[in-house]
């Protein structure tokens, strides 16, 4: 049943024949190449690992085990199917009392009870995509803008602007002081966007940093509060990797700022929470809207008919996440293993003198391969980043999709995979590094002697490479490796 | 103008959707949810209380679909209560085509409840939280900001803000009135269309309701024949939201705009595109389950893209995945449903007719279209609010007057009658019975 268009596209929106959706950004080409070519340790053992999808996979043994023990939580159970007909007609979107309850208190334990939050204060949305796009709508007009930090996640891309028509202007940080959010980067983009006649509404953080996987220090914090303060602009804060922190320094939520003497106003602050990352729920759709505000929080509650949380799933979450004992349980084991997979990952980097930057949080590592570019271009990127994808065979971000002031710089996730899928995926970078300075080093050779060029190997790089051969898998990915060769 | 907020003098406005009032709240159709919320009916505790009648649920078949998850529990959770083996790869998936098992439900419950007479391929069931998401995302796909699209009058209080809230889109009446029954006229198309033309405004679409709420009747054959045609002529969408039509009394009376299409070879079809919703046939608002489907590859590429804001929760998308494959449940429910609405149905119009009250004779849907204008002091919009403030608050029901429905003549009450037990019917019928006593009695008084 096929229907051909005959170029109608007269007959659409500008909105939806425009490239608002964002699919076109090369961020989701490398989830085109993993699609067509998908690892799996059985079935396709040369397939490309997803390093791009920046899930949290690590702790689903303890929800599961807790699912099996509680199975009043799921109304489809013999346990739990009393509250079936009143789940199934309840559509208000105020949501259910006790799941809102059990979000707030989960939101006060990962910021370690420092804070309370109000349980009316909470309201749903299809997911942090939903909370992000509702509240633009409430806050900006089409053509008004929000200034975010880059490098910042792809999605708000057409998250904030695709159906809204606000605009997103950059606050541009720099690998020089790790990517810090400076007064004077603000004030810039503040000015530039005055001379350009935008009218500035908001300024949008993530916290911790998604592709950075930082943390905003408290001085840092007040800061940003200070300026929006100032400007009279609204502070957006998207803490949805709140409890990805899984080492010091602890994590500071904006809302802790908001309990300290600071003088703000209050009806400037929101938060965007979701429980995709932390608790490893992307499927499940459950988006936060937290406002201080009160003419938003009603605002976005109307506007969350568009997008509540099925009542099915409030039910579950409002049992599980009332379950005190598991929830800190799990809180810290979560963290704990976090830790630990960064704490392999970075080691492995380590060892072959790759790059990143220094994180405590999120779910991937920001990776520094700048001196692995023919040239400090986005293009010599793009290149690295076909290479890495079609010959490495890893799906990585590129840091010009994340809209990254500088060529280099790739994101990679690692908690959405098990233990030796990333044992595999760390053998792959170690392996690709080491040829890669092998031809940088010849390269460099080539410059001085006029002969052809020869894989040749020093004593040194021979004891390197024996050393590494005690981590690279037998079934190596690159049959061509010249470390393979160099084994017989 | 934005929103001043009283205690900071200097606070920064919200945008102007968040200040308008687009959101629709303020009209009458919530202000009786508001009279039953402080003062709700109930059979013990609260018998003097409002009995809601404006709340358009199916609450007559949860039995069928308690008794399915009591059987199936395994096949509609996570796996048997030894091993949740299913539950990591269901919290995981976010993908926005959603779950093929749950979208080949979908067709196949969509298939049945029109007999067998339409096919619908899974590959063009969008899936968004709810028919209210999928109606907006429509209409951002159809319309631009200051565009319209043109709806038959009565129509839902609900589209006022699904339609146009967010999306910036205006609502043109097609004008239907009872000389015939509110149907809908190749007349009443042309004047809608021109009176938008006047005013300079883009008409991007027609939007039906088949079975249509308010009315509570399916549209005949003839007369979507008639609105194809007219979409095509001026090149324009059709969308019908058909989420009613399992809700057909009789299953032979209900025609989709998917079988009229099926007629005509899908010659027209790449501008027509369905709503649908799990909400009033199944009974499961709570649920957010909505769909569009769509003969345009455009739309559903974009409405897919654009569901990302609005997907159903993939927990529920496995539980309904499992209900609807299973075909032996899916047709005894449509069947059954029918049935006991047909019976509900019966019972109010013998009540409202005993009571002197005649309804528009309907077919479907979870509420019957009461005319009350002989009871109207003044037949305008103001005699008809007073006459329903008096049943809010002396008959203590909360029915939506026909105002708030944006139908042209006063007088008309949308009348749910499938929202509570055959017992809570009986009680507000009685209520009803003495309500026209008394205004017949009072009547006589002032003859005399």
């Amino acid at each position: 049943m096929g229907f051909v268009d005959r170029s109608r596209e007269n007959l659409l929106s500008k909105m939806a024949t425009g490239n608002g959706h964002g699919e076109n950004s090369p961020y989701f080409d490398g989830w085109k190449a993993y699609e067509n070519d998908p690892f799996d340790a059985s079935e396709n053992p040369r397939g490309v690992i997803q390093m791009g999808l920046a899930e949290n996979q690590l702790c689903f043994d303890l929800i599961q085990d807790w699912i099996k023990k509680n199975p009043k939580a799921s109304i489809c159970t013999p346990d739990g199917v009393d509250a079936f007909r009143d789940r199934a007609i309840f559509q208000d979107y105020h949501g259910l009392a006790e799941f809102r309850n059990a979000v707030a208190k989960f939101m006060a334990k990962v910021r370690g009870n420092r804070v309370r939050f109000d349980p009316d204060r909470i309201v749903m949305s299809g997911g942090a995509t939903g909370a992000h796009e509702t509240i633009a709508f409430c806050l900006a007009n089409p053509g008004e803008a929000f200034l975010v930090p880059t490098p910042y996640y792809p999605g708000f891309d057409r998250d904030l602007r695709w159906r809204t028509g606000v605009q997103l202007l950059p606050v541009v940080c720099e690998s020089f002081n790790n990517f810090k959010v400076t007064r004077k980067a603000l004030e810039a983009a503040y000015e530039r966007a005055q001379e350009a006649k935008i009218r500035v509404k908001g300024l949008l953080i993530t916290n911790p940093s998604n592709p950075l996987g930082t943390i905003l220090d408290r001085e840092t914090l007040r800061s940003i509060v200070s300026f929006i303060n100032e400007k009279n602009i609204h502070l957006v804060c998207d803490e949805i990797y709140a409890a990805t922190v899984f080492s010091e320094p602890g994590f500071v939520s904006v809302s802790e700022i908001m309990e300290e003497e600071i003088t703000c106003n209050r009806d400037l602050i929101h938060i965007v929470y979701s429980l995709s990352k932390d608790m490893g729920f992307p499927g499940f759709r459950v988006g936060i809207i937290y406002s201080y505000n009160d003419a938003v929080v009603n605002c976005s509650r109307k506007m969350s008919s568009f997008g509540l949380v099925s009542s099915q799933t409030q039910h579950l979450i409002a049992s599980m996440l009332s379950d005190d004992e598991f929830v800190d349980r799990f809180i810290a084991e979560s963290a704990k293993r976090l830790g630990k997979r960064h704490e392999v990952f970075t080691q492995g980097l380590d060892q072959v003198g790759i790059g990143y930057l220094k994180s405590n949080a999120g779910l991937f590592l920001w990776m520094d391969l700048h001196h692995l570019l023919k040239e400090k271009t986005f293009e010599a990127e793009m290149e690295l980043w076909r290479v890495i994808i079609n010959e490495v065979k890893l799906n990585v971000s590129p840091g010009s999709s994340f809209h990254c002031s500088e060529p280099g710089w790739f994101r990679v996730c690692f908690a959405n995979m098990d233990d030796s899928t990333m044992e595999l995926a760390l053998t792959r970078i170690i392996t690709f590094a080491l040829q890669s300075k092998e031809l940088r080093i010849q390269r460099k050779r080539q410059c001085w002697a006029s002969n052809r060029p020869r894989l040749s190997f020093s004593k040194r790089r021979m004891d390197d490479i024996m050393m590494t051969q005690s981590l690279l898998s037998p079934h190596s990915p690159i049959p061509q490796s010249p470390l393979v060769r160099a084994r017989t | 103008m934005a929103i001043e907020i009283e205690q900071q003098p200097s606070a920064v406005g919200l945008s102007k959707v968040a200040a308008s009032e687009t959101h629709g709240e303020d009209s009458p159709y919530f202000a009786g949810w508001k009279a039953y919320d402080e003062d709700p009916y109930d059979e013990h505790s609260n018998p003097s209380g409002v009995v809601q009648m404006g709340l358009a649920e199916n609450q007559v078949s949860f039995d069928l679909l308690e008794d399915y998850l009591e059987k199936n529990s395994e096949a509609s959770s996570w796996g048997s209560k030894e091993e949740v083996s299913s539950f990591r790869e269901n919290a995981l998936f976010q993908d926005y085509h959603g779950l093929q098992s749950f979208r080949k439900a979908m067709a196949s419950f969509m298939e049945k409840i029109r007999g067998g007479r339409a096919k619908f391929d899974p590959e063009r069931v969008v899936l968004t939280a709810g028919a209210t998401a999928a109606n907006e995302l429509l209409t951002f796909i159809l319309a631009d900001p200051g565009d319209a699209l043109l709806v038959p009058t009565p129509y839902y209080p609900g589209f006022d803000r699904d339609l146009r809230w967010r999306t910036g889109v205006k609502i043109v009446p097609i004008h239907c009135d009872s000389s015939n029954d509110f149907q809908i006229t190749p007349k009443a198309l042309e004047a809608a269309y021109n009176a938008a033309e006047a005013k300079n405004i883009k008409v991007r679409g027609v939007l039906i309701t088949n079975p249509s709420n308010p009315l509570g009747a399916t549209i005949q054959r003839a007369v979507l024949e008639e609105i194809l045609d007219f979409v095509t002529r001026k090149n324009i969408h059709l969308v019908s939201d058909e989420i009613y039509s399992g809700s057909v009394f009789s299953s032979s009376e209900f025609i989709s705009i998917a079988e009229v299409l099926a007629a005509q070879n899908y010659k027209k079809a790449e501008r027509v595109h369905i709503v649908y919703s799990l909400s009033k046939d199944l009974g499961l608002p709570g649920f957010r389950v909505g769909t569009i489907y769509s003969y345009n590859d455009k739309v559903v590429t974009t409405a897919r893209r654009m569901s990302s804001f609005t997907l159903i929760s993939s927990q529920t998308q496995h539980l309904l995945a499992a209900m609807l494959s299973d075909k032996k449940f899916t047709e005894n429910y449509i069947k059954t449903n029918r049935e006991r609405l047909r019976k509900r149905y019966e019972m109010i119009i013998e009540g409202l007719r005993s009571a002197g009250i005649e309804c528009l004779k309907g077919n479907a849907g979870l509420f019957c279209w009461m005319n009350l204008s002989p009871l109207l002091e003044k037949a305008t919009r103001e005699g008809e609010l007073a006459l329903w403030n008096s049943i809010l608050h002396e008959v203590k029901l909360n029915i939506s007057p026909g105002s708030s429905c944006h139908c042209s003549e006063p007088g008309w009450f949308r009348v749910c009658f499938a929202n509570m037990s055959e017992q809570t019917l009986e009680v507000a019928l009685k209520r009803i019975h003495n309500f026209m006593e008394q205004q017949r009695e009072l009547k006589e008084m002032m003859i005399t």
